[in-house]
């Protein structure tokens, strides 16, 4: 068995892809630089990861890759599953190897993995700008908690800068302690250490604008009031509004 | 103030949420500078009602008063509800917070008529326009279009509006003048029209100037109320096969009615509303729109009424054995597209997965494709001939509607035998 360590990063992965060409070894399992080696490795190499070297291999899938495939690398990337990486390897190594386009054969279990991965993350994607619920702050800045299953979060972010352009926010994974700080201009990644100031995700009522409260009541009302009572389907429901998101939905609490 | 809006809030709230429409799509719009919001062409969802319902925009009414008298609404006249009136600066005011925090995708702004249409019309347009103008929110936007108001609102409503809507409730007219006295199809179908001419219009317009400004992109919707006539199932989807017909009809919704008004003795007494029907009418309408069926190839006259057990497309199937089996190797998208089972996506990851080599059952499987139905209605590389053909429709169909059956609680199967004590 022959086994790459690389440093766990997006370049590391590319550089990898063209270490491997360069020495014409590939490898059965990719693996991060401190990870424990299996019994039985046959071969051990450590990927330094060099922007040309990843350059490089993205100019290449430039060249072989429609922009939509180009994009999915990323979408795989970000599921976080284990395995991804590797998946992602024999992707691009099956795109190098093949003189015409495999984008489209999906007959081929590697390249419906990732479409399938992919379109995963696509829908934890939709699903973040479906179920982000602001809370505004005292100081005009929107609040909104996430923890979607995939790292799904930058994926929405320009989404979010279009549609509030004239209001700061931020969004913030908490299961990942990072988050994206709108300030009107530009979007910056943020991590906070006060995570004491909104306990489950909920902002402190001290800290919350004066009329927040208000929109929190009427938006619940108004939800409540929506429903039709003779047609209720809690199966339904739960379908297109998994569990896991109400903790922040606002018309949930 | 805040105990008055809430109750104004959920007191409309009852009153618009028996209009089915939520759709939020058709218009892309960017956000622009010192504007708020922007428009994903695709429609978002904000949330879901426990009946499992979408809830994209604030629906919401900006009146529920009303001088007409219809049998099925709830905002009839002669019912003793509550009832109140939301001003323009509440209800402008409350959509742009919403928005703020991601609650909603827009407004669907209805009205019950006071005064007189013009009257209703003329203030829903404020709304819209107050929305646009002077808060530049560039969020979607579904504006009714009331009937009997003049040519002049409606094609200012289209200026501001994404998407308008006129609901022609009954399918026939006959039984729309039994229920609603004061209306007529010809009354709906005015308003449609002045629609229709400003979206061709600003199509024919733009086309000469960038600039030209766009009317009611997202084209217009409208709704028909399921069971509260004795409307076949053939005249319902007629009559929506003649709306689509018309250049700017985006869709049409199927309202399974809910006995709001169970003391009028003109409607029927329904203990459930028909919700497999108003289901298999869905069904039936993604066959008009998206599978190129056209309306007599789902119900004639020997089939005026869709199957309740089986879909549409499965029911035509059935009916019509000499089309099978398809061979998804070969056949073209269209006949694709017609296997039971397989769908829009299904077919299209036939079609380009097969140019890389032949497909067979494990593949299609592992594709995601589910050969429940299809199975019976294809042929691939491998999969054994047991088509519709081979056996019957009437087996077949058996098949598919037998596992429902199966699993019931009580298993009609075992023999159970009572020994006296």
């Amino acid at each position: 068995m022959i086994i790459f360590h690389y440093d766990k990063t997006f370049e590391g992965l590319l550089t990898a892809v063209f270490d491997a060409y360069n020495r014409k070894t590939f490898p059965d399992r990719l693996f991060g630089e401190d990870e424990p080696e299996p019994l039985f490795t046959d071969e051990s190499y450590t990927v330094i990861t060099q922007g040309d070297k990843s350059n490089r291999v993205w100019q290449g899938l430039e060249r072989k890759m429609m922009a939509v495939t180009r994009n999915m690398l990323r979408y795989v990337w970000l599921s976080e599953q284990p395995g991804s990486d590797e998946l992602i390897f024999r992707y691009i190594r099956k795109t190098f190897d093949s003189k015409h386009s495999i984008e489209m054969n999906f007959a081929d279990p590697d390249i419906l993995e990732m479409r399938n991965l992919a379109k995963k993350v696509d829908k934890e994607r939709l699903r973040v700008i479906q179920f982000v619920r602001f809370q505004k702050a005292a100081d005009d800045i929107f609040f909104a908690p996430v923890s979607p299953v995939f790292n799904a979060l930058p994926l929405a972010i320009e989404h979010f800068a279009d549609r509030f352009a004239d209001q700061k926010w931020v969004i913030y994974d908490l299961k990942r302690n990072y988050g994206y700080y709108y300030d009107l201009k530009n979007v910056t990644e943020i991590t906070l250490d006060m995570t004491e100031n909104f306990p489950g995700g909920k902002l402190n009522t001290e800290l919350m604008a004066e009329d927040e409260k208000l929109f929190q009541d009427l938006w619940k009302g108004y939800f409540n009031s929506m429903t039709i009572k003779e047609r209720i389907n809690p199966k339904l429901h739960r379908q297109n509004l998994p569990k896991r998101f109400w903790k922040y939905l606002t018309e949930k609490q | 103030m805040k105990e008055e809006i809430l109750e104004k809030l959920k007191t409309l709230a009852e009153s618009a949420k028996y209009d089915v429409s939520c759709a939020s799509s058709g218009t892309t719009r960017k956000s622009t500078p010192g504007g708020i919001g922007n428009t994903a062409g695709w429609g978002i969802c904000h949330s879901f009602t426990e009946d499992g319902r979408c809830v994209s925009l604030l629906k919401i009414m900006l009146t529920n008063y009303c001088i007409y008298d219809c049998a099925y609404c709830i905002n009839r006249r002669s019912n003793d509800i509550r009832r109140a009136t939301f001003s323009v600066d509440e209800l402008v005011e409350l959509t742009i917070e919403f928005y703020r925090r991601n609650y909603i995708e827009g407004l669907f702004l209805s009205s019950g008529v006071i005064n007189n249409p013009d009257y209703t019309m003329e203030r829903m347009v404020r709304v819209v326009k107050q929305l646009r103008t002077v808060h530049k929110f560039n969020g979607y936007i579904h504006m009714k279009s009331i009937l009997g108001s003049s040519e002049q609102l409606v094609r200012e409503a289209g200026l501001y509006a994404d998407r308008l809507s006129v609901n022609i409730e009954i399918p026939t007219e006959q039984n729309l003048k039994m229920l609603a006295p004061e209306k007529s199809h010809e009354s709906v179908f005015k308003p449609m029209l002045y629609i229709q001419q400003g979206v061709l219009e600003s199509s024919e317009e733009r086309k000469k100037f960038n600039s030209a400004p766009r009317f009611a992109p997202a084209g217009q919707s409208t709704q028909m109320i399921i069971g509260a006539t004795d409307e076949s199932d053939k005249q319902i989807l007629n009559t929506s096969a003649a709306m689509y017909q018309r250049p700017s009809m985006k869709r049409v919704y199927y309202s399974g009615y809910i006995p709001v008004n169970s003391y009028d003795n003109r409607l029927p007494a329904l203990k459930q509303p028909p919700l497999v029907r108003e289901n298999r009418l869905y069904q039936a309408d993604w066959l008009m729109r998206f599978y190129e069926f056209k309306v007599d190839e789902i119900v004639d006259d020997n089939h005026p009424n869709l199957d309740l057990e089986i879909d549409p497309k499965l029911a035509w199937a059935l009916h019509h054995p000499e089309h099978f089996p398809v061979d998804i190797n070969k056949a073209d998208y269209t006949q694709i597209l017609r296997i039971p089972g397989i769908g829009v996506r299904s077919a299209k990851l036939i079609v380009v997965s097969r140019r890389y080599g032949r497909l067979n059952a494990t593949s299609l499987k592992k594709m995601g494709i589910v050969l429940k139905k299809a199975q019976y209605f294809i042929t691939c590389n491998e999969l054994p001939a047991f088509t519709v053909n081979e056996t019957s429709p009437e087996y077949v169909r058996q098949i598919l509607t037998a596992k429902k059956v199966a699993k019931r609680k009580d298993n009609h199967q075992q023999m159970s035998l009572e020994f006296p004590d």
